[in-house]
């Protein structure tokens, strides 16, 4: 009987060790600046998180994570921007009541597809769905026609750059380059303060930890060694009468979702939106975290995300001028000394040793335990 | 050094303060022993200590902007220096944190919220896109720091907290449209420009300019998405419309392929009348002169200005950075920022954001490369608009300057 549990059992200590590193280790030893900065990167984790099921388990290379990330972030934004444009607020326009960015384009009314984020409940539901459906409408035809591989993973990076393109080319319905700026309340609550973004940071990492949760059952259903039979001979699954493809719609449509959700996560700890988070490079970077940490870890996804963005931070405060190298440097290092990542790393060194002082024979565990934070 | 007798006599009005509040002055370095206490002129708990400033720079060093913005950090730094080798800046030495902002609008807003919340800055000195001002402005309103912008803008913007050392929109477009009405008898206009929120904002108050304050005509009007570099079927109805005038307020890499299929279509600059201002020495360097030669640039600022002010800062800058280095308008503008910022806290007698931000309206600064230029009460810089003929060296010959300081006005009525 312990023997079955032990993997749900490790899975549950990783889960606890992240809650309390991130919930209660980090906010007593970071001041308040670091903490939203450490806020700020998770969310970029939900889109981790989410290309750990995808890509590590299910086979799904996305190199377009950045689109849903942005999809979940813009929805958020539209609705704090209505909410700071009030009449008052805007009274030196032509036409007060409307964005800023619409006015200076000459756009006159709110445009159809803003109105519904005058309401919280409705944007709170496009966070989730506005991502999903558009990886429905995406991936349902590609998956049905066995689009996979390489080709899915290039016209996914060939998304992230029309979605780019579209949201700077439509600045007076998107406020272009410059993205949707000045954000100050959400529902009255200001989410400027020290105190708001306090409160934000603990309900991005609950939402993370529900995230991970969430991924770590479905990995551990059926549905999960589906999805890994499905990465490594997908050809059997289908002769055994699975529909392939609808998994892998679900799969990637999940991940769509906790990357929109990320992205909201985002715009309320940052403060604004942009197409920046939208094009080919983000999307990479995040599959780079993924990659850092571990893809298939959940946990590693985590750390390897918080590992890539303290490195980009302190390397860039340190060395304006050199950073990028730095950066680079580690991620070759990544590459040649531990392909698998953190996770990788933490199972060849750590669990053997930690297993051996239990007493207990080397299990080779379908899930992975956390890497130590670095 | 070149600060002379107002920086003598600011320093002997500070002496009673200074002894008023006693040990901590008397005890600071001989050379600065005529600061006032820290305590009088920073009560905001800014970086400020009995000896040293500190102040941010925040450009992009890195990434896609980088080759715009090294000469604004270049430009601040030689001033930062300047201001040191001459007492600094109420008998304290300025010291600079750098952050990158990485060409990234997002880093831009993380960095500011960095130098405003930990290393507290007095001041910061950065931003050149609108886009990446739009992200930090809210940064700096929040913490209460102080921008000091370099570039020419769109406008519609102005706040406490931020000082524009460039022109807004109105103040680099109307006098140079006047000018070749005047001048060359201009009657038909086509405007281009890349496609975002500057380029737009200033056809638009280019048209409104032509069209309701010089009753003539616009002929055509086309945006191109940033990087774009076909621009053949535009140039190719440019030759069927016929204009009087190009406007061309093209960005970036995109203005080497412009200029080079105009040369190659056959549009001669010297014949056929070309404003831009969107073109300095640095982007003639990508450009290369014998494309561009002819063209006309509306700026505040030519390397080749003929005044004292000017040649003694060509010539720093060049010994500094090295003799090739050529210096365009958004560069005079950033070396204006450190200067303006040292004068405003000295007429202020304080680093207080608050008392900065309620003293910059009317400081003068008559050293300024450009010429004498002063801030307005909205924040925005009073200056010279010049139009400029490029040459095949790279180089403007100035055709014509106002004759007085331009007004700025942000939120110009009759243009929106």
């Amino acid at each position: 009987m312990t023997q079955a549990l032990s993997p749900r059992f490790k899975n549950l200590i990783g889960l606890l060790l992240l809650a309390v590193l991130l919930a209660v280790v980090l906010p007593l030893v970071l001041e308040p600046f670091r903490l939203n900065m450490v806020g700020k990167y998770l969310t970029y984790a939900f889109v981790a998180v989410g290309l750990v099921l995808c890509w590590g388990n299910a086979g799904i290379l996305s190199l377009g994570q950045g689109v849903f990330f942005g999809l979940g972030g813009y929805a958020m934004a539209m609705y704090l921007k209505l909410q700071s444009s009030t009449l008052e607020a805007t009274k030196i326009q032509s036409t007060p009541g409307i964005p800023d960015f619409m006015d200076w384009n000459q756009i006159t009314e709110l445009p159809f597809f803003w109105v519904p984020f005058k309401s919280l409940p409705l944007s709170l539901l496009a966070v989730v769905l506005v991502p999903m459906a558009f990886a429905f409408i995406v991936s349902f035809p590609m998956f049905k026609r066995r689009v996979g591989g390489v080709y899915f993973a290039i016209i996914t990076q060939a998304l992230a750059a029309i979605m780019t393109i579209l949201i700077v080319g439509q600045q007076g319905y998107t406020g272009g380059i410059n993205g949707i700026t000045d954000l100050r309340t959400l529902a009255g609550w200001d989410i400027r303060t020290d105190s708001a973004k306090t409160i934000l940071y603990f309900v991005n990492v609950a939402l993370l930890l529900g995230a991970i949760g969430l991924c770590l059952l479905v990995r551990g259903s059926k549905l999960g060694r589906i999805l890994v039979a499905m990465r490594d001979k997908e050809d059997r699954v289908r002769f055994s009468g699975y529909d392939v493809a609808s998994f892998k719609v679900f799969v990637f449509c999940l991940a769509a979702a906790l990357a929109g959700v990320g992205g909201a996560m985002f715009t309320l700890q940052v403060g604004f939106m942009s197409p920046s988070f939208v094009g080919i490079v983000p999307s990479i970077e995040m599959v780079i975290y993924t990659a850092v940490g571990g893809r298939l870890s959940l946990f590693g996804a985590v750390y390897g995300t918080l590992l890539v963005n303290w490195a980009k931070t302190s390397f860039s405060e340190s060395f304006p001028e050199l950073w990028l190298f730095g950066l680079g440097a580690l991620f070759i290092a990544v590459v040649l000394l531990f392909p698998n990542g953190l996770a990788g790393l933490y199972r060849s060194h750590v669990e053997p040793r930690i297993d051996a002082f239990l007493g207990r024979k080397g299990r080779s565990g379908s899930t992975p335990a956390p890497a130590p934070a670095e | 050094m070149n600060l002379g007798r107002r920086q003598i006599l600011k320093g002997l009005a500070a002496m009673p303060v200074a002894s008023a509040f006693g040990a901590s002055a008397f005890f600071s370095s001989s050379a600065f022993a005529q600061a006032p206490a820290t305590s009088a002129v920073n009560t905001t708990g800014l970086a400020v200590t009995d000896t040293e400033v500190t102040v941010g720079i925040l450009h992009s060093v890195t990434g896609t902007m980088a080759i715009s913005e090294t000469g604004s950090v270049q430009a601040e730094k030689l001033a930062i220096d300047q201001i040191n080798a001459s007492g600094g800046v109420l008998g304290r030495k300025i010291k600079y944190v750098q952050e990158d902002g990485a060409s990234d609008w997002p880093t831009f807003a993380e960095k500011a919220k960095k130098l405003l919340v930990q290393d507290k800055c007095a001041s910061v000195f950065g931003c050149w896109t609108s886009a990446s001002r739009k992200a930090v402005l809210p940064v700096f309103e929040q913490y209460n720091g102080m921008l000091y912008y370099p570039t020419f803008y769109e406008g519609l913007e102005q706040s406490k907290n931020v000082i524009y050392t460039g022109q807004e929109a109105t103040q680099q477009i109307i006098a140079g449209l006047n000018w070749v009405v005047q001048n060359r008898g201009a009657q038909t206009f086509y405007l281009l420009g890349s496609d975002y929120i500057w380029p737009r904002t200033s056809n638009k108050i280019a048209r409104k300019h032509i069209e309701n304050f010089l009753n003539l005509k616009v002929v055509g009007e086309e945006y191109f998405p940033l990087g774009h570099t076909q621009f053949n079927s535009a140039i190719n109805k440019i030759k069927l419309k016929k204009p009087d005038v190009i406007y061309a307020i093209i960005v970036g890499g995109s203005n080497v392929a412009f200029y080079k299929q105009l040369k190659a279509a056959g549009i001669d600059l010297s014949k056929q009348t070309l404003l831009t201002i969107s073109v300095t020495e640095d982007e003639i360097l990508g450009i290369g002169g014998e494309n561009i030669a002819g063209a006309l640039a509306c700026m505040k600022y030519f390397q080749s200005l003929d005044n004292p002010n000017n040649k003694a800062f060509v010539e720093a800058f060049k010994k500094a950075y090295g003799p090739n280095m050529v210096i365009g308008d958004v560069t005079q503008a950033a070396y204006l920022g450190p200067w303006l910022w040292k004068l405003t806290v000295e007429k202020a007698g304080s680093f207080d954001i608050d008392k900065v931000a309620a003293a910059s309206p009317g400081v003068a600064f008559d050293k300024a490369p450009e010429g004498y230029v002063r801030i307005h009460e909205n924040h925005h810089l009073w200056s010279k608009t010049r139009v400029g003929k490029a040459r095949p060296d790279g180089q403007f010959d100035v055709l014509y300057e106002t004759a007085e300081l331009v007004e700025p006005n942000p939120f110009p009525k009759g243009y929106q």
